[in-house]
């Protein structure tokens, strides 16, 4: 099997970390070589994060390089614009459909550019989500990020019982129920 | 599959060490480093500390080794340097219990103030270096540097850097082997490094080194691939992966020892491929002595001293591959920020108004440099903030500093401002120090220190005081203050700079992300009030950005309850929300 390359990008804080635990966990569960990277330490602090995936039969490097990636996972728009050129020419976008103003923005030194989703569109196969909306409707906000992961399943070669099995063995267990609930919805988004 | 785990680098350190029967381990948290000891603790067969400073930790380790037991001190690459004293000299005496050091070098600088390179270090002090280039290998080596330590009597790094540290690959579990405590005899010609001893053990170090260059040829820790022969790359640890990735049919010279180096081995592969690489991140410590032999290699001419390699790199400059890789889009950059509802936000802003410049320090205060803030004049190093504001002050006279304080935080006074504290007081400085006191070790993920009350095992001990001791240096004015108090603050630091003498201002508040509870008080924005000032937002807080209309709104998604903006503004428009 080629390597499969998947990114999470977003905002330190975001919950990138957990969501690459589930996404590791799933890879070693189906039997396959794994290597993640990941970012700790002061960009954590509201930087821009971002999280490789890789795997296969044997996984040498453990980032994803410009131009490899078969899905990324975006939890916020301007994170997204930023890593699009890692996308592969068939890969896929899934973007949480939110905008956090950075520093630069916020003190009116930078403008944050508008339309990125419509811009994105014009290149590269992108699905929207509105995952803290979805998130309130479970009545858990923070779970957005795992409605996010089930879109993402979609484009991954895992059954729906497998994802469950290693989200039960990862998050801690009085949010398994929540947890699950939110990766439904994300895998029946269409 | 069964026995494998899905593992960081870090954690499979720390398991190699617990698998090799290690029984003492010390250090002080630094990025990447820090999640050794964070995975050490977990096995209860190991004492492990954290130490105020990385050569405290050094030094237990040494005295572990000493006594017979195999120990560990792990840091960042900056630590290094303040461990370099007993590592220098350790290097002279060697070992009894298997003594590693475990060094985390950032390329890149991911969250770090320079990119040194460990392997210098190692060099001038005469330790081998091994170093591993995936999870597997962290664990592998981990346990090989402590067989080695024993039979070649000397102190091993393993070096690692934060590709390493913080990427997560499959490690398969081991048993752990228990080591039998080496008997202790007297020793002082090893172990007392006064002149006339350590005479001689120089020479045993420089017969060692040679001996290690010798066998280093055989150990199993490095590995030759021959493949294709018209291209040759020597390489290690983390951009062997790029290599293998990019260049998946050339011959590779993987080294598991890059010092000293195994020169034999060196030198058979050179002569069996037509043109070498030397694929190395930061220094060409590899490729300057490869050369210094009279071999022919290309190193540096094609890459760069800065930051990390990729694979795609590696196909651009040797594979002198054309990639067809888009341009990345223009985004507005995203530095990381104080988080909402930070302490350190609050003294800033008071300092600001104030018109006070900043030696600053190492932690997440570090931020004050950064726009809107911008109060931060200087970072050098742990405990530079305190000692460099005193040099200031020699400098230019008590007058030229009545508009600087130095800002340090309570793990990082800890660690080494104290030593600059008792300078201060003892050449007689007048500058006022403010150690922000948050409880904590902020920066590197909330660890414990001397002045918290609590260990890395988590036993409660008694904290040390940072008010008492800074009393019991003589210091006459030592003030506690709550960092949100804004006018309180302000008052107290207007009257402490003014005076002629040394004051510390110690504004005691945790960090917010310490606390796990929910939060119960949130600050909204009334917009008919908002007069669109703009003041609220001087601080920089996350959660505040404007509506179109130009009035402020409050993201309760983010709000902490700081009430930071609302001491800020003069037209009652920030209003307090009980959850």
């Amino acid at each position: 099997m080629i390597t499969k390359n998947i990114m999470i990008v977003g905002v330190g804080g975001q919950g990138t970390l957990l969501t690459s635990r589930i996404l590791g966990g799933m890879t070693l569960h189906a039997g396959y070589d794994v290597k993640l990277s990941e970012v700790h330490g002061m960009a954590q602090r509201g930087g821009s994060v971002v999280t490789y995936v890789r795997y296969g039969e044997n996984v040498a490097e453990a980032i994803v390089e410009e131009g490899q990636a078969d899905v990324i996972i975006a939890f916020e728009q301007l994170e997204a614009l930023r890593y699009a050129h890692f996308l592969k020419k068939d890969g896929v976008m899934i973007i949480n459909d939110v905008k956090i103003d950075p520093m630069p923005v916020v003190i009116g030194a930078a403008k944050y550019p508008e339309n990125i989703i419509e811009n994105l569109k014009k290149d590269h196969k992108i699905i929207t989500v509105d995952a803290a909306k979805e998130a309130k409707k479970l009545g858990n906000n923070r779970v957005f990020n795992i409605i996010v992961l089930g879109i993402a399943a979609q484009h991954m070669d895992f059954s729906k019982e497998d994802w469950m099995e290693v989200i039960e063995k990862t998050v801690p267990p009085k949010t398994i129920e929540i947890n699950k609930k939110a990766f439904e919805v994300g895998f029946n988004i269409k | 599959m069964a026995n494998k785990q899905i593992m960081l680098g870090n954690a499979a350190i720390a398991r190699g060490a617990y698998e090799a029967g290690v029984k003492v381990s010390a250090a002080y948290p630094g990025t990447p480093s820090t999640e050794i000891s964070e995975n050490i603790v977990k096995y209860d067969e190991i004492y492990a500390e954290w130490s105020p400073n990385e050569k405290v930790a050094m030094e237990v380790a040494i005295g572990a080794s000493i006594s017979g037991v195999r120990a560990m001190a792990s840091m960042k690459h900056v630590g290094v340097n303040v461990a370099s004293d007993p590592l220098y000299t350790v290097a002279y005496m060697g070992v009894n219990g298997g003594l590693v050091m475990v060094a985390a070098d950032d390329p890149g600088l991911y969250s770090s103030q320079n990119e040194q390179d460990t392997r210098c270090v190692a060099r001038a002090a005469q330790v081998p270096v091994i170093e591993p280039s995936d999870s597997q290998e962290a664990k592998d080596f981990t346990k090989f540097a402590f067989e080695l330590s024993e039979k070649y009597d000397t102190p091993v790094i393993l070096r690692t850097t934060t590709r390493l540290a913080h990427s997560q690959g499959l490690v398969e579990l081991c048993d752990r082997q228990e080591i039998e405590d080496r008997p202790y005899e007297r020793n002082a010609a090893k172990n007392v490094m006064m002149p006339g001893n350590a005479k001689m053990r120089h020479l045993v170090v420089e017969e060692r080194n040679n001996k290690l260059i010798a066998d280093g040829c055989d150990f199993p820790i490095n590995k030759v691939e021959y493949n294709d022969t018209k291209i040759g790359i020597i390489t290690s640890g983390i951009p062997y992966t790029y290599v293998k990735e990019a260049l998946p049919n050339a011959s590779v010279l993987k080294l598991g020892i890059v010092h000293p180096l195994p020169r034999k081995l060196i030198e058979e592969f050179a002569s069996k491929v037509d043109t070498l690489y030397i694929v190395e991140e930061l220094e060409p410590v590899i490729e300057e002595q490869v050369k210094s032999w009279g071999i022919k290699a290309i190193g540096k001419e094609i890459f760069t001293v800065q930051g990390e390699y990729s694979a795609n790199m590696i196909r651009k400059a040797i594979g002198k591959e054309e990639l067809d890789i888009a341009e990345p889009a223009k985004a507005p950059a995203r530095p990381p920020i104080l988080c909402p509802g930070c302490p350190h936000r609050s003294v800033y802003t008071v300092l600001k108004k104030l018109k006070i410049h900043a030696a600053g320090d190492i932690g997440c205060y570090t931020l004050g440099a950064v726009a809107p803030l911008s109060v931060v004049d200087t970072v050098i190093c742990m405990g530079a903030s305190i000692s460099s504001l005193h040099g200031m002050e020699k400098a230019k006279g008590k007058d030229y500093i009545k508009n600087w304080v130095a800002v340090i935080g309570d793990s990082t006074f800890m660690h080494t401002g104290i030593n600059s504290l008792v300078n201060m007081v003892y050449n007689q400085g007048t500058g006022t120090v403010m150690i922000l006191d948050n409880s904590t070790t902020g920066m590197t993920g909330h660890q414990d220190h001397a002045a918290t009350g609590k260990t890395l095992k988590g036993e409660v001990v008694p904290a040390i005081s940072i008010p008492d001791l800074c009393r019991s240096l003589g210091i006459k004015n030592v003030v506690e203050v709550n960092a949100f108090d804004t006018e309180e603050l302000t008052r107290v630091v207007k009257e402490e700079v003014a005076k002629d003498e040394i004051s510390v201002i110690i504004t005691k508040t945790p960090c917010v992300l310490l606390s796990k509870a929910p939060v119960t008080v949130q600050y909204e924005a009334d917009p008919e009030l908002c007069k669109h000032c703009g003041q609220c937002m001087q601080p920089g807080c996350p959660a505040i950005t404007k509506n179109e209309d130009g009035s402020i709104k409050i993201n309760d998604t983010l709000c902490n309850g700081c009430s930071l903006c609302a001491q800020l503004c003069k037209f009652g428009a920030i209003k307090k929300v009980e959850l």
